[in-house]
């Protein structure tokens, strides 16, 4: 979301890149800003879940339902906002 | 009984008398619209301060029960309209052209039809081909509308479309686009149905222009989560209620006549399980209008996936337990049931309630929720 502050870096670039794995978004991640807005993109509520699937694998986190709203995963900012509050650490997990 | 009770049972009266012609013909039910009109009972919805009666959800959902026990094309097409009227007043609020459009809607007794089916997309209504193509403040649309229920008939058409022609399928708008200059309508498909036929829900091909204030401002995509599906899955499971209803009803009737001859009737303990599953459906319905309801102003609920999955059970679950509903009473009517020229007929309520199921089909709206499962947690909470 534009109003929130910018997310940690690293976590934006590996965020990015497993949205580019999922590779279910129509335009190219790769030419949005973090704070773009993913559903304009082409971003699904379908998509949405195996995005959070894939999030949860990589950063070891459970999104519990609270969170699983557009809001959550509406930027690239957002999604890492949500992964910082569910206490995920910018460096690989171990 | 409060005024919308009364003009509500007014209008039903009306919907009943014509009922069975508005089937044979497949026409529009004209009579019925006009008696909705004479009562105010179009603009339900629209805020007091716009000239309706600002009524709630419940309200409509009500008349949408009380129609549906008289007629089902036209319950269904009431449902659908308001359905349209609550978009336009949830998303419209803060825009002067919708704002106004919604004066002269309670006026005039407008009545809003839909084109959100589109050929080529396969049913989902969540991506479109058509695009609003925006130039100098206006704005020009094609679509090749599927279906557009009682189009010919209207005085409004929502239409979704993507944003601009470079968006994504999933990118959508909703434009209002009254009837009149800037709205073609091309009739393509017919509509000799099995049920459902007064709703005349041709195909269409819709080409319309005009400001691009028409284009609601928020998303579809909002505006689908926090309003179209669940106003469309509540009314319509009103709708189906008020058929199930009704079809019970008459197979209350049968049993008693039967029990007045013989002391006893076949059918009775049959009549006791239908029963017991239209008090499921009714209690199944009111739940999920109380869940609604108490979310109405946290949009971030409405647009989360558990109540997406709550509301996309609602309509899997009316649509076939109106369905079973229906088919017990005609077991327990027998052939007095299966008669056209019978009291105890619920061959109608048998035909109408057949597009529960597909009406949007329910494998679609499964294989939906099935793709949002994997994201969800118990609930550990009950009754709160």
């Amino acid at each position: 979301m534009a109003s929130q502050n910018k997310g940690d870096p690293i976590l934006s670039a590996r965020i990015r890149i497993l949205v580019k794995e999922l590779g279910q978004l129509e335009t190219d991640i790769d030419s949005l800003p973090d704070d773009a807005d993913l559903y304009a993109a082409g971003l699904t509520s379908q998509v949405t879940v195996n995005l959070m699937l894939a999030l949860e694998e990589e950063f070891g986190v459970e999104f519990p339902d609270e969170l699983l709203k557009r809001r959550t995963f509406a930027s690239v900012d957002a999604i890492s906002h949500a992964l910082t509050g569910l206490g995920a650490k910018a460096a690989i997990a171990s | 009984m409060t005024a919308l009770a009364e003009a509500s049972a007014l209008a039903s009266e009306v919907a009943a008398r014509h009922a069975a012609d508005v089937d044979l013909k497949a026409r529009f039910p004209s009579e019925a619209l006009a008696a909705l009109r004479q009562h105010k009972l179009l603009s339900v919805l629209v805020p007091a301060r716009d000239g309706g009666a600002g009524g709630r959800l419940g309200d409509v959902l009500s008349i949408c029960y009380r129609l549906g026990l008289s007629c089902a094309s036209t319950a269904m097409i009431f449902a659908m309209h308001q359905i349209q009227a609550a978009c336009v007043v949830r998303h419209g609020a803060a825009s002067d052209w919708h704002r106004a459009f919604l004066r002269r809607m309670a006026d005039e007794q407008l009545l809003l039809a839909s084109a959100t089916t589109e050929t080529g997309v396969g049913g989902d209504l969540r991506s479109s081909l058509c695009a609003v193509e925006e130039r100098d403040g206006r704005f020009s649309l094609i679509k090749q509308a599927s279906v557009i229920s009682y189009g010919a008939d209207s005085d409004a058409i929502l239409a979704t479309a993507r944003r601009a022609p470079q968006s994504p399928a999933s990118d959508q708008v909703l434009v209002v686009v009254p009837r009149g200059a800037g709205c073609r309508l091309d009739p393509k498909e017919s509509w000799d149905t099995l049920g459902m036929r007064g709703t005349c829900s041709q195909g269409y091909v819709l080409e319309a222009s005009g400001e691009i204030a028409q284009v609601l401002p928020a998303s579809y995509g909002d505006i689908s989560a926090q309003t179209m599906v669940p106003t469309s899955h509540l009314l319509w499971s009103g709708v189906w209620l008020g058929i199930a209803t009704d079809a019970v009803a008459r197979a209350r009737a049968f049993v008693r006549a039967e029990v007045r001859k013989k002391s006893t009737s076949a059918g009775g303990l049959r009549l006791a399980e239908t029963t017991s599953k239209l008090q499921l459906m009714r209690s199944n319905i009111e739940s999920a209008l109380r869940r609604y309801q108490a979310a109405m102003d946290q949009p971030d609920t409405l647009s989360s996936l558990p109540f997406g999955v709550t509301m996309n059970n609602l309509k899997v679950a009316s649509s076939r337990m109106a369905v079973e509903i229906v088919g017990e009473a005609l077991q327990i009517c027998g052939l007095s049931g299966y008669r056209n020229d019978s009291p105890f007929s619920v061959a109608r309520h048998l035909r109408d309630v057949q597009s529960a199921p597909l009406m949007v089909n329910n494998d679609r709206i499964l294989a939906n929720t099935a793709a949002l499962l994997p994201a969800l947690r118990q609930d550990p909470d009950l009754l709160t």
